[in-house]
């Protein structure tokens, strides 16, 4: 089964021979060509942008469905289908099935996969059992399951090509984010911040499943990868040690900084990004220090493994705002210049946009104006505390310490953004973001640490902004500037993954079950249809047979079936609240489908 | 302290069938020790005075649940897309039961839901704070405490700070 496949059995995708040629080559042609959608996130830079302009804004409110599929799984689907040529591959949460659709055939059902995982891997899930996707690269399809598997499926066929172990469910670790193809490797990440493991990303050899490199995000400089004189912070050397004193003793061992969002990778620069999550536990006053590098935007070398850069958005994390959302990568003119430009939309409530080839901070603005905790980010470069965020005492659980509850915290611990990506589009510049708009109250306190069981240590509440009734928006936002173009309300936190197109229009699901078509230029709303279910799943683009479809899973549930699904309680609200506080389970109930849509014929 | 709950656990894993849900008991306090509030069959159960002051365990499972418990179960017992409300829990399920659930854990993978509980009997952040949890899910089902945390609570107990510590510490 290791045999290489030629890709002419991937319809259109026929010239690239597989031979000596890295991966990549071949991802990168693919995926510039609209009619597909072979990343995860569209492309390596994540802009999750397509050229396809069939749909426009013009035509757009006469969308209709075009076909749906049901996944036979109910609980909550994040992630969207990849297609390639005229396959598509549909994934689902835990059991992880993975069914491959022939689109030029009614979408008959080609293979499937269901693999055979330990349900007890279930409630080490800190959010429920989702799962972001699957990637693909050198004629196969790469799962990674919630036990931890790394599976390499024959794209064509569904066999495995080859299967291996990321880390340990017994101790808390799950698989829950889509792998990168780069090259000859397969990266991925891992999750379990609730429960102390150590996270790492993971690069295996694409033929073999071999581990080529793992990069821990915390730990002696080995471990995690990092040169003391080459790698940087903020363009001066980290130095020796630059992890392990700033913890206490060995908590590093057990000190979180999970790897469990969207990855993106610049073929020039050779260089993979992507984010570390909480330190664990929550409980700020447990673990002393910086806590490095939890809450970290990492470049790494995609062959060596080796950090170029860093910047720890959210040094001594107290509010649980990891540091996993997306880098989105794009060229742009700044004030004259070409700019290679990163930006992140982070848990923390702040958009950073930074030079993705040297790591150099050149905005961090809040992306919703009701983010309190912080008064904003140092960006004095002489200042000793250039880069840090100015943290207020009033919002402070580590100032606040054990057994007091901290209120009024925004944003909550979901954070102003959580996994679901944003977009870019070069059209008008700006990024599409889906968000949360929800405050918290936190009070910390002492835990103890199991292996394999949850090591929080923290009671939240979550409740819309004071005098506020909606939980959500949608914004447009502006990196250059840092300023929010346009906004739009959302009853409940927007949890889907957003699309942009050359045809003007974006769109994203609603934690109701709509899916959404705006307006890129104004927000104003084109188009919605109520799908069967709540989305948190990523809405996504491709041509078939001369037409234009749009696709998006909905599935309601992840954290946002928690929090919502009974209603937020708001502390502060008297009788008569508004209905922003009505629970979601009065607008929609479980269930995996995959919604089509289309222009009619 | 934990040792009692493994033996609650291993009477269930025995029987397993025997989570028979039976009508439970009148939660009404009748007596108080240490400040852990008693019903007629001598079970933990809540206290919530006329101003709205609740006992420290009512308080304390309050805390523990929104850290340990919530992420499956939602906010205040309410249930998420994946795991069931607990609020209503305690009118029907025993004190012994209850303890033995929460110590080895449940599953119910069938083809229509996988859902798996896990056993808490090792995790001193939950086997510590068992009769505190049981309190507060007590008082939510018979309505004693609303959705929100209680906002007036009796002091902590010196014995209960003791025998936290004496819990917690061991390892």
């Amino acid at each position: 089964m290791r045999k290489v496949l030629s890709a002419t059995c991937l319809g259109a995708m026929a010239a690239f021979a597989a031979g000596g040629a890295y991966a990549n080559d071949e991802l990168i042609k693919m995926s510039q060509n609209p009619k597909d959608w072979v990343q995860p996130a569209g492309d390596y830079a994540n802009t999750r942008y397509s050229k396809l302009d069939q749909i426009n804004a013009s035509n757009v409110g006469k969308l209709q469905v075009a076909w749906t599929f049901s996944t036979g799984v109910l609980r909550g689907h994040e992630g969207g289908p990849l297609i390639v040529g005229n396959m598509m591959y549909v994934h689902t949460p835990f059991p992880n099935k993975v069914y491959a659709l022939d689109l030029s055939q009614d979408n008959k059902i080609v293979w499937k996969y269901e693999p055979k995982q330990d349900p007890n891997v279930i409630p080490v899930m800190c959010c429920d059992t989702v799962n972001r996707g699957v990637a693909y690269g050198d004629g196969k399809i790469f799962l990674h399951q919630a036990d931890t598997t790394l599976v390499a499926l024959d794209a064509k066929t569904g066999q495995v090509a080859w299967s291996t172990k990321n880390g340990d469910p017994g101790k808390g670790a799950t698989g829950t984010s889509a792998p990168l193809v780069v090259k000859d490797k397969v990266l991925i990440g891992i999750s379990g911040g609730e429960f102390g493991v150590q996270c790492h990303v993971t690069a295996y050899d694409l033929k073999s499943g071999k581990q080529v490199w793992r990069a821990f995000s915390e730990g002696p400089d080995d471990q995690i990868m990092f040169d003391p004189e080459k790698t940087t912070d903020l363009g001066k050397p980290v130095g020796k040690d630059s992890s392990i004193k700033t913890w206490q003793g060995d908590q590093w061992k057990i000190g979180g900084g999970c790897t469990w969002g969207w990855m993106s990778y610049d073929p020039s620069l050779n260089l993979v990004y992507y984010g570390s999550g909480n330190p664990s536990t929550w409980n700020p006053k447990q673990r002393p220090g910086d806590n490095k590098w939890s809450m970290t935007v990492f470049a790494r070398n995609a062959d060596t493994g080796v950090a170029r850069w860093v910047y720890q958005m959210t040094p001594h994390d107290e509010w649980d705002y990891d540091g996993v959302n997306e880098m989105i990568l794009s060229d742009q003119n700044v004030n004259g210049q070409d700019r290679k430009l990163l930006t992140h939309f982070d848990r923390n409530g702040l958009a950073y946009t930074m030079d993705r080839a040297t790591g150099e901070l050149l905005v961090a603005e809040k992306y919703d104006p009701k983010v309190n905790w912080t008064s904003g980010v140092d960006m004095n470069k002489s200042s000793p505390t250039y880069g840090r965020p100015k943290v207020l005492d009033q919002f402070s659980t580590e100032k606040g310490g054990e057994d007091k509850n901290t209120k009024g915290i925004c944003p909550a611990a979901l954070g102003t953004k959580d996994q679901q990506p944003a977009a870019y589009s070069p059209d008008t510049q700006l990024f599409y973001v889906p968000t949360n708009h929800v405050c918290m109250d936190y009070e910390p306190f002492k835990v103890s640490y199991t292996a394999g069981q949850p090591y929080v240590g923290a009671t939240l509440s979550m409740y819309p902004p004071q005098g506020e009734s909606h939980m959500g928006n949608f914004i447009a936002w502006d990196n250059k500037t840092g300023k929010i173009a346009w906004s739009n309300k959302e009853q409940f936190s927007v949890w889907s993954g957003a699309l942009a197109t050359a045809g003007g229009v974006v769109f994203y699901g609603t934690l109701e079950g709509f899916l959404k078509a705006v307006d890129a230029k104004t927000g104003k709303e084109l188009y919605k249809f109520k799908t069967p279910s709540g989305i948190i799943g990523n809405v996504t683009t491709y041509e078939q047979g001369g037409r234009q479809y749009v696709a998006v899973l909905s599935g309601v549930g992840g954290w946002a079936g928690i929090g919502l699904a009974a209603g937020l309680t708001d502390p502060t609200a008297g009788l008569g609240a508004v209905g922003g506080y009505a629970a979601l389970s009065n607008y929609t109930a479980l269930g995996g489908t995959l919604t089509v849509f289309a222009l009619p014929q | 302290m934990r040792k009692i709950w493994l033996i609650a656990a291993t009477l269930v894993l025995v029987a397993p069938g025997r989570i028979a849900f039976a009508e439970a008991s009148d939660p009404t306090a009748v007596k108080s020790e240490d400040g852990k509030y008693l019903d007629k069959e001598g079970n933990p159960t809540f206290k919530v005075a006329a101003d709205g002051t609740v006992d420290w365990y009512t308080y304390s499972g309050y805390r523990r649940y929104h850290s340990e418990c919530h992420v499956c179960h939602g906010p205040d017992g309410m249930g998420s897309t994946y795991a069931p409300a607990l609020q209503q829990s305690l009118k029907t399920m025993s004190y012994g039961d209850f303890l033995g659930v929460v110590a080895s854990g449940r599953k119910n993978v069938n083809t229509a839901q996988e859902s798996v509980m896990p056993a808490f009997g090792d995790n001193p952040n939950v086997a510590c704070y068992m009769d505190d949890l049981y309190v507060y899910l007590r008082a939510r089902a018979y309505d004693a405490v609303g959705r929100v945390r209680p906002a007036k609570r009796e002091d902590k107990p010196e014995a209960y700070t003791e025998a936290e510590k004496a819990c917690m510490g061991a390892k």
